[in-house]
């Protein structure tokens, strides 16, 4: 029963999306306000209709109810009842429902909280909203229902795929949605102006803080994902070029360029055009993105008759949306007219010289992702573009992007004189390049790339420090203290965020320089020595899981004849999904990680036995997860929440930049 | 999402790779061939190289690269080898050669493209007249002329 009213309920905020997609709309085109008002209601009411059809989908699960063929399918009475409810989002059809229910969530915010948007704009941007909430009603009613019953219900589940039975996995896909579908919310602010013909500094203020929340999502949700697959995929990889880690990467990359982009349209009406493009883009890339997922047509050509149906549907969504809101902006863009003027060295050129590197860099990300596929459909070659390429072809924007990092930030806005910019800099420069050049002398091996991580990583992370010390003006030393503290929030998000940048790149160039390997057969009660470690196998046993069993292997880890760790991995069955997997064991620490995994028993005795020392592995997701904090400082800062200003005459100062 | 078809992509089974017994006892030579191998697909693997899959046809190709090693080939020789064999698909880097070069010079030609606008757009905001404020509405008119009684 509800099921059945969750259905309802899903079909309902389907039809109510449909109003929301129109009403609004003519209202907003004829000037009725009558019509205009229904946006908001309707986009409550949306969400509060979609949130009704999730938790009856999250209750069949939680009751194990297998009658429905989607918890047939993807569930178990033996799971565990937290991967019982995030089973919900572990499946094509249940992670849709998730995608509309956040998507509804956002518009209902939009619709709560958007008090000062003007009327029309507010309409508009519901109603945009609302029509990419139909097209995926649509989907998911007509392609991709979770609420199918099956006819004969089974006595049991066919289980979640074990590799999704994960704490850090069952938190990426709504963090990661929550970033996609955050896009959303840019991209209808986008469209609404372009229908509008109207942006400027308000304008820039309001999509602001939805894409710098879209953009932490997505932050938060690419580390967790780079995290799981370095502790679950037992070779201690964190980023594969994966179509798929591609996918929402690209979205990352856009929404970087953008967050900074509405920033020069905020604070100095230039660039106007530019960001609209780019707010556009960037929920394109996310629609790619859900596109290569979900029809498999980029991990493998021929997947794509698998699935032909679905993959058709997102393509038609991307060509409506994508390309609707294109040609509205090839034919509107021109009346976007720039007012700020400035000169070569300021800030609006630093944020351009961001913006060119981080769209240019996603540019490349997304050929190198489909050049398989147009290199078969036009040149009848079948390769592949891996790893080496995107390491090669990707890592110089990332280096240029680091570079002027710093200095960017410091420039004031609209005219600035490089040599007093760089003043502040030159110690950083001097303590960064010193740091670099220790580590090459300390490092055995000679590898360039870990000196210049150092030195790049402290060059953003200090610079980033000089920046916020540069904010608190100038006089004696207890004053500015003092006012480090009074500092707007949305500076010290900015040097946060920066500085998490810094973090990720000196650890990931560390760890890819440092780490060390060693692979051997052990028998039990062996000890052999890896860069310093004593490892000690002790035993290897059988033990039994909930829903698994699993080889598990002892061991002790010693350091100048210490006992520094001792580490269970394992290799798992899962019987119902007949499927292995490794569970390495992870002794982490601030400087190293030691990582242990048991591979197969060998022929004369002992067992294959994988160590790794990974020095500041955890910097990596450190750095992101900085990252995300400076955005969560910089969407916390006041002139968010006091009033979002009126256009123009904005009765709140403005914090000066 | 991505884990959705990893998870796929590893249905051949998650250990890492590389096994001790197939190891060369010579480290220079061993180090060689996991370099190889890190540039080399595994043919029935989803985005895995040879050195990083568990499947057994990597295994098969893990051993061919050390066995070409061994008999003295350069590295060079040693992928050479395996492409002829296997076709391209087995290069995770793509040969810059023919349309790959499109792929290789994408990269560069749209940042000269992007810096090139970018530098135009400059130039142009630079020389732009200041621009005077935009006239109040009647609304804002309105408002301002509450304040200054108020």
């Amino acid at each position: 029963m509800i099921v059945e009213l969750g259905h309802f309920a899903l079909i309902l905020a389907g039809a109510i999306a449909v109003v929301q997609m129109v009403v609004p709309f003519v209202g907003a085109q004829r000037g009725w306000a009558g019509w205009m008002a229904v946006a908001e209601p309707a986009a409550v009411a949306q969400f509060l209709f979609v949130g009704f059809a999730f938790a009856a989908l999250t209750w069949a699960f939680v009751s194990s109810d297998f009658s429905l063929q989607l918890v047939t399918l993807n569930s178990h009475t033996a799971k565990p009842m937290l991967y019982k409810v995030t089973g919900v989002w572990g499946n094509h059809e249940g992670s849709l429902l998730l995608w509309v229910l956040i998507l509804a969530l956002f518009g209902a915010a939009a619709a709560r909280f958007g008090g000062n948007l003007p009327p029309g704009l507010k309409a508009r941007v519901l109603a945009v909203q609302a029509a990419v909430g139909v097209a995926f009603y649509g989907f998911i009613l007509f392609t991709s229902n979770p609420f199918l019953r099956l006819e004969v219900p089974p006595m049991d589940g066919q289980d979640l795929n074990p590799l999704l039975q994960d704490p850090g996995l069952a938190f990426h896909p709504p963090f990661l949605y929550l970033g996609y579908v955050g896009l959303s919310m840019a991209f209808s602010f986008a469209v609404a102006a372009l229908i509008e013909g109207r942006v400027d500094a308000a304008w820039g203020r309001w999509v602001r803080p939805w894409t710098l929340a879209a953009w932490l999502f997505l932050t938060v949700g690419i580390a967790l994902g780079s995290w799981w697959a370095y502790y679950e995929l037992g070779w201690g990889g964190f980023w594969f070029w994966d179509p798929v880690e591609n996918a929402s990467f690209m979205p990352w990359l856009i929404a970087a360029a953008l967050l900074h982009s509405a920033i020069v349209v905020e604070k100095r009406e230039a660039l106007k055009a530019w960001t609209i493009l780019l707010a556009i883009l960037a929920f394109g890339f996310s629609l790619i993105g859900t596109f290569i997922v979900r029809s498999g047509v980029l991990t493998s050509v021929h997947a794509f008759a698998n699935d032909p149906e679905r993959g058709v549907f997102i393509l038609l969504i991307l060509a409506v949306f994508v390309g609707g809101a294109l040609t509205l902006f090839a034919a509107r863009a021109g009346a976007l007219e720039a007012r700020g003027v400035f000169s070569t060295v300021s800030r609006e050129t630093g944020i351009l010289a961001n913006n060119v590197l981080l769209s240019v860099a996603c540019f490349v990300v997304f050929v190198g992702t489909i050049w398989p596929l147009v290199a078969e459909m036009a040149f009848g070659r079948k390769l592949s573009v891996g790893p080496p390429f995107f390491d090669a072809a990707f890592t110089p924007f990332m280096v240029a992007i680091a570079l002027i990092l710093p200095v960017a930030a410091m420039l004031p806005w609209k005219r600035a004189a490089l040599g007093r910019a760089l003043a502040p800099l030159r110690g950083v420069l001097a303590l960064a390049v010193a740091a670099g050049l220790l580590a090459w002398a300390v490092e055995t091996g000679r590898s360039a790339l870990g000196p210049a991580g150092v030195a790049l990583g402290l060059w953003v992370v200090l610079g980033a420090a000089a920046d916020l010390w540069g904010r608190t003006g100038r006089g004696p030393l207890a004053g500015r203290i003092a006012r480090l503290g009074r500092l707007p929030r949305a500076d010290w998000g900015k040097a946060t965020a920066h500085a998490g940048l810094g973090v990720t790149i000196f650890a990931v160039a560390a760890l890819t320089a440092w780490q060390v390997e060693d692979i051997r057969v052990a028998r039990e009660g062996e000890r052999f020595e890896v860069a310093g470690y004593g490892i000690e196998l002790r035993a290897v046993r059988e033990i039994e899981g909930p829903n698994y069993t699993a080889t598990q292997a002892e061991f002790h880890v010693f350091r100048g004849g210490r006992e520094v760790a001792a580490l269970f991995p394992e290799k798992r069955i899962y019987p119902v999904a007949r499927m292995p997997t490794t569970e390495a064991a992870i002794d982490n620490g601030l400087l190293r990680d030691v990582y242990l995994v048991i591979g197969d028993p060998q022929e004369g005795g002992g067992w294959a036995v994988r160590t790794y020392i990974k020095p500041f592995a955890n910097w990596i997701w450190g750095g992101a997860i900085i990252m995300a904090l400076g955005g969560l400082l910089s969407l916390s800062d006041r002139r968010y929440r006091v009033a979002a200003g009126a256009r123009r005459a904005d009765p709140v100062p403005v914090p000066a930049e | 999402m991505r884990a959705l078809t990893l998870a796929l992509a590893l249905l051949a089974g998650p250990a890492a790779a590389v096994q001790p017994d197939e190891m060369l006892p010579d480290p220079a030579l061993e180090a060689r061939a996991r370099e190889i191998s890190a540039g080399l697909r595994c043919l029935v693997c989803r985005n895995e190289s040879i050195d990083e899959s568990n499947a057994d046809l990597a295994r098969d190709l893990r051993l061919l690269v050390r066995e070409r090693l061994l008999a003295g080939d350069s590295d060079a020789e040693v992928v050479a080898f395996v492409v002829e064999r296997y076709g391209e698909y087995v290069l995770l880097k793509p040969s810059a050669t023919g349309a790959n070069l499109l792929l290789w010079i994408a990269g560069p030609a749209m940042l000269a493209a992007a810096l090139l606008a970018a530098a135009l757009y400059v130039r142009r905001r630079r020389a732009a007249p200041e621009p005077e404020a935009a006239p109040l509405s009647e609304a804002e008119k309105a408002r301002l002329e509450e304040l200054l009684r108020g």
